[in-house]
């Protein structure tokens, strides 16, 4: 019946495809990893949203793990996702930095005395020029710094409990460093 | 160039897309900020070129863009700029790279492999041919 | 109580699909009659009930019942009656009752129109209809119900896309469909001929006009969307090798490889395995194609609401079709094996190299679609591949592909008998090369090398085109369809490289910002902005700009470009001015109110745009031409009841 081996590369060809789309079914295409992961975090000092003669920026937290997230009035997972951060917060375990990204301060000034502000600081950026060298294309999104500075994890998309206790607790305990 | 006999005006419908009319003054530099613009992938409308996208990061990357070429620096530098930020992802022209190198042997590939397997066809048919000369002029040939 | 209708309908159209396949396959093993007439009856049925189904579905349309959950989601009270019915297509769910009602329809012509096929084969070939019948049915009821109830009932539906409100966007999916869904013909054809391990080459005749006929909906189906997307998405483009746009693209490359093998194959009596392979390749990537759209595995503007449980079901599918012919393949085709010869310079080998070249073309597209998934799923990194990708590396098998087209088409079979044309084709060419010339240096003003490649090789396949109508003519002689048909298609495809060469090579795009009395000059045309007023229509109200043109002084025309906001919401949509021209477009679009009276506005030249979706125009007419010649329809009366496996017959 194998007259000649040749006959079967077609069928052959289109098991490897198939085992191809099987994979591609379980991916997003349309999710960009951050190809900051395992470096440096990017410098910033931006106008503080409370208080714009104070500065905020990445140097504040050097020497322990702190979070970034990035938020908007104007986004509608981060309304999703502010229970999670107050929760986040409330442990008390790890400093939240937020970047408001092109929004309009006393807007996210009200957003923040009626649902309440999970964040240590807030950097003003309403130009969205560090949220470009953040790799930022849309709200939330959120990063996990270590302790050394460099960028140990990005979730796009709102956090969830299941998703801070998945991805972000068994890198945090690590990324203490010392004691 | 003269209009000649089709003068219609048609009325067509779309969907609101970037028109940015901020130009740049020298005619070089615009030149290549629309080259470079349409070569890359806004991430938000992800079929789209920054060039084209209505979203407001698209913007944003258009003006670092025109920032970044008024400031002198080459179309590698700015597409380095990107690349660090958003990956390879922002790309519309995929990087030769080790992992892309299929992609763009590809042409030649395909074409000499076909070029290869077609001659061998021909000429094994043209020795069947030569062997039986009468069964080739058997019937009249037309197209 | 019309939606339960339409849902037990395509129950029923189900059982029937099944019992077309059971008795046609079963009856055709079995050599029994009466069952292979039962399985051409239910085929019928099958056909009747898809189309109640399909009328169940526009009646819900045309009637706003909003409780059903499809006429929900894609309709509201205001839509015009005629969107209305092309909503029925609009989204995935009818979009698959379309499929089915298109395959139902071809499957029964080629059931009612092949009466002196030997009766075995045509019940194999409804059979294998029937399985692919089965699959579009079983996803549609079990996955994705067109007439699932909305519970309680919307007061008021959600909308069509504004978008799709187009007159060219409605009857764009059933003339693709059509072209799609036609290439399961031949699939069913090569695989009835593989399963019965047929030798002889009737099957390759019976084949080419239904071919032709899938192959010429599909060229226009594409030329449709592209033409669509130029006026209406308002940035002047018409191709963006979107993942979906490739996906329509592939099967069309595979359709027009598998006619000219074709044509080798009835003529004689070669390669026939690679034309079975190429069969069963152009309905593959049809389907592959359904599976990209609805899956989500790639980012596509086109892609209908994804949904990775579909994506699974569709995939399953398909690797049952397609898998299960590629083994059929790998069985039977070893036995196919060809005796005859001929020159190299003969009309076979053109035929080969040109095959070889759109498999080539083919590859490549496919290559780089799926690039992007492959590298992802081997956690290689997230890449993008795009215009500038597809635009380069198509070039590379095209270009060699138009040089020999027009040597190719003068060839004769077996011995080629190129020397009597030499000279007519040297000069022809030297002909063509300053012509191209004279057109970049001379009309565009820029002689640039692709551009000049670009306009030679049109004008060498549109000149070699009419060598042979005027030879004959000169001859007295008649000019059968088919050769006809194969000089009005390829003269349209010279004619689409013209068109594509022009505005790829000479468009001048700007965006500019004018306050009214100003102007903006490209390519020596002058845009001046005139007056902005305020404007109202019927679901939406906007802004409409007044632009003169003027080239040297003397006023062209006038264009009214808007920005209209619809009442029932969602983004602004701008809508251009074009004025058309012999040899150019001239585009204006608005964009947005800068303040200080000053409005943006991206104004365009696109020189020979038209000749590419007129030159489409012709390749579809030449296969439409050819698929009626006389030979075809002879063959219908005049079929032999011979044995199935029958020696290899000379023509």
């Amino acid at each position: 019946m194998m007259r000649a081996p040749r006959f079967l590369v077609p069928a052959a060809a289109f098991a490897v495809l198939v085992g191809f789309l099987i994979i591609g079914l379980q991916k997003d295409p349309g999710e960009i990893p951050s190809p900051l992961l395992g470096k440096s975090a990017p410098d910033f000092a931006l106008e503080s949203l409370a208080d714009p003669a104070r500065k905020v920026g990445s140097t504040d937290f050097t020497g322990q793990p702190w979070l970034l997230n990035v938020w908007a009035t104007w986004c509608g997972g981060c309304r999703q996702e502010h229970e999670t951060l107050l929760a986040i917060t409330r442990e008390g375990s790890i400093p939240m930095l937020g970047l408001n990204w092109r929004d309009d301060r006393a807007l996210a000034l009200q957003w923040l005395s009626q649902l309440g502000n999970p964040y240590e600081s807030v950097a003003f950026d309403p130009e969205g020029e560090v949220a470009i060298d953040w790799g930022v294309y849309g709200a939330p999104e959120t990063f996990l710094i270590g302790a050394d500075g460099k960028v140990l994890h990005k979730q796009i998309g709102p956090l969830t409990p299941e998703i801070w206790r998945r991805d972000f607790l068994p890198l945090i305990t690590p990324a203490r460093g010392e004691t | 160039m003269r209009a000649s006999w089709l003068l219609v005006a048609f009325l067509f419908l779309g969907a609101a897309h970037a028109i940015d009319a901020e130009r740049l003054d020298d005619p070089a530099l615009q030149q290549r900020f629309e080259r470079l613009t349409h070569e890359l992938r806004c991430l938000v409308c992800q079929n789209e070129t920054i060039a084209d996208s209505n979203a407001t990061l698209a913007a944003d990357l258009r003006r670092e863009v025109r920032q970044m070429l008024m400031a002198g620096k080459s179309d590698v530098e700015i597409r380095a700029f990107l690349t660090e930020r958003y990956g390879d992802f922002v790309l519309y022209r995929p990087p030769v790279t080790p992992r892309t190198w299929l992609l763009w042997a590809a042409p030649a590939l395909l074409l000499l492999g076909g070029a290869l397997v077609a001659t061998l066809i021909i000429r094994r048919r043209a020795r069947v041919g030569r062997a039986d000369p009468a069964a080739l002029d058997e019937e009249p040939h037309n197209p | 109580m019309i939606p339960e209708i339409g849902h037990f309908a395509l129950v029923l159209a189900l059982l029937l699909a099944i019992a077309q396949a059971v008795f046609g396959l079963g009856g055709a093993a079995r050599g029994q009659g009466a069952w292979m007439q039962a399985a051409r009856s239910a085929l019928a049925g099958q056909f009747v009930f898809v189309a109640i189904a399909f009328g169940a579905l526009a009646l819900a349309f045309i009637e706003r019942d909003f409780s059903v959950l499809y006429v929900a989601t894609n309709s509201n009270s205001e839509l015009p009656i005629f969107y209305r019915i092309a909503a029925v297509w609009g989204a995935h769910e009818g979009s698959l009752l379309l499929w089915a009602l298109c395959l139902a329809a071809w499957s029964l012509a080629v059931s009612a129109l092949s009466t002196s096929l030997q009766a075995p084969f045509r019940s194999r070939v409804v059979g294998i209809l029937g399985l692919i019948s089965i699959g579009f049915l079983l996803f549609m009821l079990t996955t994705s119900n067109p007439f699932e109830r909305l519970v309680p009932a919307a007061i008021e539906g959600r909308d069509l896309n504004p978008l799709l409100q187009d007159f060219a966007l409605t009857i764009h999916p059933p003339i693709l469909y059509l072209g799609y869904v036609g290439f399961a013909v031949a699939f069913a054809f090569a695989c009835a001929t593989l399963l019965e391990g047929r030798l002889d080459v009737t099957w390759a005749r019976w084949t080419r006009p239904w071919t032709l006929a899938a192959w010429l909906f599909l060229t226009v189906g594409i030329a449709l969307g592209s033409w669509w997307a130029y006026y209406e998405l308002g940035w002047g483009g018409w191709w963006f090798w979107d993942p979906v746009e490739n996906a329509s693209f592939m099967p069309w490359l595979a359709g027009t490889a598998l006619i000219h093998s074709l044509a080798v194959t009835e003529k004689r009596g070669l390669f026939k395995s690679w034309t079975l392979l190429l069969a069963v390749t152009a309905f593959s990537l049809s389907l592959l194609g359904t599976f990209l759209v609805r899956s989500g595995v790639l980012v596509s503007v086109h892609a209908f609401a994804t949904d990775p449980a579909r994506g699974l079901f569709i995939l399953g599918f398909l690797t049952v079709v397609i898998g299960g012919a590629l083994l059929l393949y790998a069985w039977r085709a070893p036995l196919m094996k060809s005796t005859a010869g001929f020159e190299p310079t003969a009309r076979e080998s053109f035929l080969l190299f040109n095959n070889a070249l759109l498999i080539a073309a083919l590859a490549l597209i496919l290559l780089g679609t799926l690039y992007p998934l492959f590298m992802d799923a081997l956690e290689l990194g997230k890449i993008s591949v795009g215009p500038p990708y597809f635009e380069l590396v198509f070039l590379v098998p095209m270009l060699p592909l138009l040089a020999l087209l027009g040597v190719g088409m003068h060839a004769t079979w077996k011995r080629g008998h190129l020397q009597p044309m030499r000279n007519r084709l040297l000069g022809l060419a030297l002909a063509v090369a300053v012509a191209a010339l004279v057109i970049t240096g001379v009309v565009y003003g820029d002689i640039r090398p692709l551009a000049t490649l670009g306009f030679a090789l049109a004008l060498w396949v549109m000149g070699s085109s009419l060598m042979i109508p005027i030879a004959r003519w000169r001859a007295r002689q008649a000019i059968p369809g088919a050769v006809l048909g194969m000089v009005v298609a390829h003269f349209g495809f010279g004619l689409a490289t013209l068109g594509i060469t022009g505005v790829q090579s000479f468009k001048v795009e700007k965006d500019v910002a004018l306050a009214v009395g100003e102007a903006a000059t490209i390519a020596g045309y002058d845009f001046r902005l005139m007056e902005l007023r305020d404007m109202r229509g019927p679901n939406f109200a906007g802004v409409e700009g007044t632009v003169v043109v003027s080239s040297e002084g003397e006023v062209i025309t006038t264009l009214h470009p808007q920005k209209r906001l619809y009442n029932s919401g969602g983004n602004p949509m701008t809508e251009a001015g074009i004025e058309v021209g012999a040899g150019r477009d001239l585009f204006a679009a608005l964009g947005e109110d800068l303040g200080q009276g000053r409005w943006s506005l991206r104004i365009q030249y696109k020189p020979l745009i038209r000749y590419i979706w007129l030159g489409a125009l012709l390749i579809a007419l030449g296969g439409g031409i050819a698929a009626l010649d006389r030979r075809y329809r002879r063959v219908v009366a005049a079929q032999p009841a011979t044995g199935a496996v029958a020696p290899e017959a000379s023509r």
